[in-house]
């Protein structure tokens, strides 16, 4: 029971990230290999947020939200809407935006490593317990499970209850066909890479609340993401949801009862299974 | 057990809610020059994928010479003697006309190579109106001449079937004239030759036999001119009014 | 086994006389230039190893490290039960294994998944060995004592690169370089002309695999104390891509043209600026993806078709002008 509420208490986190991940993918088809990076700079501003100037890092998402807004559009637009356009085919594009997007991954990461250096940091932000039956938890921890639910929650209503944010499902489904309904489809592949951030960044920022970080371990939460993201079905935002309390629930479990020093081991190995045998994921459609 | 070059049963192929195939079954000949026509989206180069590989049935037997390929992966059926061309031709950019040849019989069931290959492909270019063009780089030829190239490379793996995939289609007249002849040529030879066709003169001056199409099913199956004649035919192609 | 043609035998020529250049480095110097051919010569056999397979099909494969890794730690464990070349032999039969699972596996997988795929099988592939590692010995690592010098192991890597160029050329004259070569042009076409194409891939990327393991091997007995973190270390697979595609992948020897000066420029940075190593990482990616996407080699070659149109063009108003 302890285990399985940690878990989910997690997953929360993982699901912000995640759901940055499949917009980046799912609607501007840009494999961001860099998504990790945006979420430790989000550690990092948190952290200098509150270390800094004492703003607690749940309105701090009011600065790193936008910020990573922001930052995205602009690498969105500047660096990889002109692999977009030259791409023969979706294999041209694909190939090149893993290049470009490990060179962001390297650039982002060694610019922080210069900046904040290697060693972990973290800080104590509402690190109380709190009881939830019987057991007691980091209140931190509850805080930033209940913020993600929130944001996703702001994020589903967004995509299924707004105009826009049907454009954004639309494109997603099928860019061809967008355009010819009048959807700036370009436009609209720039907002979802920009909103895939910020919403990594929050991610970023309420993990960096209970969560010990460093400069270097973006390349992780990456790969956790694109397992939730793959595991889930792209683009699918209850299947990014499901797929992450399912990764949190196993990595807990691994944790606890195994080994600590395999949860990695653990979550690439779900991974390698969910490529092999159900590549489309959960929810996903089933791609040629 | 029949012992047709090609015999098809009940083929079947649904993509989903689709049925793209619906229940067909024919028999070619060996030797024969047999025709696979009908209206556009009547199932033809679908069941052409089927006998050659591309795509698996969903239910039903193709077998050849009364061994069953169907199920079969396309590299298998290829190397059991059926070679095709493709609707939209695809010859190799990158490879010249000889190499282009070369590859029908580098893998076939021949597993010709070296010399022995580049001399069949030498022979094999001049046959269809290509020679002295062997190093030429195909993506610099003409349609007509990169469709010669692709029937030259099926021709290179000395196949049992023959599939001609519309291998007439955007052709001038006098371009035409030429490809009925090569076809004719070749059907001379003694090959069994399975032609999807929308050139109604090439049909009727080409083939023994024939089936017919519509919307998945077979409607029509004889002789050339019994089966223009069929009024199912014509409907299908025309529409009621001129049945 | 058809004649080698006039260009053919020119290149073996080139090549062999290159081979004994190359191995008269330590004849001239056994300090800091050995030990920086060391560095330029393994990268030369593993970006030629991975280019094999990763040219011909156009997928970047990051499990480099997993097949370099796994040759090392062969020699680690065996260096005191059996005789060095055996392990070689060990070496490059893990590595065949490996990759024959991982190509068996990854054929349907296409693009960005085959990317990820092998990068997380590299990482679990380190996890696993230290958990192992951690259960099973005393401690992570294990101690590598022979009487190898740097310059035994320069020319062992030089006899490798050697080998693994000798086997490109061959495969490349051979029925399966000419199957990847339809391949690459059109999959279909190469399907109904009997093509096994999962098969030749699978081939390939064995041989690929074997090849880098072996070279894993050879480069123990430098490392004295093999650890899982240095052993599989990530930037393995990222600087083998890197100086691969910089290069250029479309002719086997491209890669060295971006082996050598990137191993000099990295070495360089990580002795003056440790700390700016991700950031000429990250630059490299962007330089391969903006500005080389053939690589130097095809940038090479775009030059001279483009010089050779214009003497053409040259020729025929010059014809003109005289008519």
């Amino acid at each position: 029971m302890n285990i399985l509420i940690t878990g989910i208490l997690l997953s929360g986190t993982y699901a912000l990230v995640a759901l940055g991940l499949t917009l980046q993918y799912g609607v501007a088809r840009i494999m961001n290999l860099g998504n990790g990076e945006t979420l430790v700079a989000a550690c990092f501003v948190a952290f200098w947020l509150y270390t800094a100037f004492a703003i607690n890092p749940i309105l701090g998402l009011l600065i790193i939200a936008p910020g990573a807004f922001l930052l995205n559009w602009a690498i969105y637009a500047l660096a990889l809407q002109p692999l977009v356009k030259r791409a023969k085919n979706r294999g041209q594009l694909e190939s090149d935006s893993i290049l470009a997007t490990f060179g962001l991954l390297f650039l982002l990461q060694g610019l922080m490593l210069l900046g904040f250096g290697g060693e972990y940091r973290s800080y104590t932000f509402l690190s109380q317990p709190f009881e939830i039956f019987g057991n007691s938890y980091g209140l931190n921890r509850v805080v930033a499970f209940a913020a993600a639910v929130i944001i996703a929650g702001a994020l589903w209503f967004f995509l299924y209850r707004t105009r826009q944010g049907t454009a954004v499902r639309a494109v997603a489904v099928d860019p061809v066909s967008a355009n010819l309904v009048a959807i700036d489809v370009a436009r609209t592949a720039a907002f979802a890479f920009a909103l895939g951030g910020a919403l990594t960044a929050c991610g970023g920022a309420l993990l960096s609340t209970f969560y010990t970080f460093n400069a270097s371990m973006g390349v992780i939460f990456t790969m956790k993401a694109l397992i939730i993201v793959i595991m889930g079905g792209v683009g699918d935002v209850r299947g990014a949801v499901l797929a992450a309390l399912i990764l949190g629930i196993s990595e807990t479990l691994v944790a606890s009862l195994i080994d600590p020093g395999l949860t990695l081991a653990a979550t690439y190995g779900l991974f390698i299974l969910v490529l092999l045998f159900r590549p489309q994921g959960i929810f996903g459609r089933a791609t040629a | 057990m029949s012992t047709a070059a090609l015999s098809v049963s009940n083929a079947c192929k649904q993509f989903g809610g689709l049925v793209a195939v619906n229940d067909v079954s024919f028999e070619v000949g060996e030797g024969e020059l047999f025709g696979l026509i009908g209206p556009n989206g009547s199932g033809k180069t679908t069941m052409l994928n089927l006998i050659s590989g591309a795509l698996q049935p969903t239910g039903g037997e193709i077998r050849l010479s009364g061994e069953r390929i169907s199920g079969l992966a396309a590299h298998h059926i290829a190397r059991k003697g059926v070679a095709r061309t493709f609707q939209l031709v695809r010859v190799l950019p990158s490879l010249d006309a000889e190499e282009n040849v070369m590859t029908g019989a580098v893998f076939g069931h021949r597993r010709l190579w070296g010399e022995e290959a580049r001399q069949l492909a030498r022979a094999l270019l001049d046959r269809v109106g290509l020679g002295g063009r062997a190093h030429m780089p195909v993506a610099a030829m003409t349609y007509i001449d990169q469709k010669r190239v692709e029937l030259a490379r099926a021709l290179a793996s000395d196949p049992r079937v023959l599939l001609l995939d519309e291998w007439l289609a955007g052709l001038n007249p006098s371009e035409l004239q030429t490809g009925i002849g090569l076809i004719e040529d070749v059907g001379r030879e003694g090959r069994t030759i399975i032609m999807v066709e929308h050139v109604m003169d090439a049909i009727r001056s080409l083939c023994d036999r024939c089936v017919v199409m519509n919307s998945g099913r077979k409607i029509a199956e004889g002789g050339v001119s019994e089966v223009l004649a069929d009024p199912d035919v014509v409907r299908a192609y025309l529409g009621d009014d001129d049945a | 086994m058809s004649r080698l043609s006039q260009d053919e035998l020119r290149a073996l020529g080139l090549g062999a006389a290159l081979v004994v250049l190359a191995a008269l480095l330590p004849l001239l110097d056994q300090g800091f230039y050995l030990s920086m051919g060391v560095n330029i010569m393994l990268y030369a056999a593993l970006c030629t190893a991975w280019t094999l397979f990763s040219g011909p099909t156009h997928y970047i494969s990051l499990a480099t490290a997993a097949f370099y890794g796994l040759g090392t730690y062969s020699v680690g464990l065996g260096i005191d039960i059996l005789p060095y070349p055996i392990l070689l032999g060990i070496a490059a039969l893990v590595g065949a294994a490996l990759a024959g699972l991982v190509g068996a596996a990854t054929l349907r997988i296409s693009g960005v998944y085959f990317v990820i795929f092998t990068f997380g099988l590299a990482e679990l592939v380190r996890q696993l060995v230290t958990w192992t590692q951690t259960k099973f010995a005393t401690a992570i690592g294990l101690y590598v004592f022979t009487d190898f010098t740097e310059v035994h192991i320069y020319l062992m890597l030089l006899a490798l690169t050697a080998l693994v160029f000798l086997t490109g050329f061959l495969i490349n004259r051979s029925r399966l370089g000419f199957a990847m070569r339809i391949i690459g042009n059109d999959e279909t076409v190469a399907r109904h002309a009997g093509i096994d194409t999962a098969r030749s891939k699978i081939v390939l990327f064995m041989v690929s695999g074997a090849f880098i393991a072996i070279a894993g091997a050879i480069t123990a007995p430098r490392y004295t104390y093999i650890e899982p973190p240095s052993a599989f270390n990530p930037m393995i697979s990222f600087l083998v891509v890197i100086m691969a595609l910089l290069g250029g992948t479309k002719r086997l020897w491209g890669p060295l043209v971006g082996v050598i000066p990137f191993t000099i420029v990295m070495d360089i940075i990580s002795a003056r600026f440790p700390n700016h190593t991700s950031i000429v990482v990250g630059l490299a990616f962007f330089a391969i993806v903006y500005l080389l996407p053939d690589g130097v080699t095809g940038r090479l070659e775009q030059l001279r078709a483009w010089l050779r149109t214009r003497r053409a063009a040259g020729h025929v108003a010059a014809v003109e002008k005289q008519a």
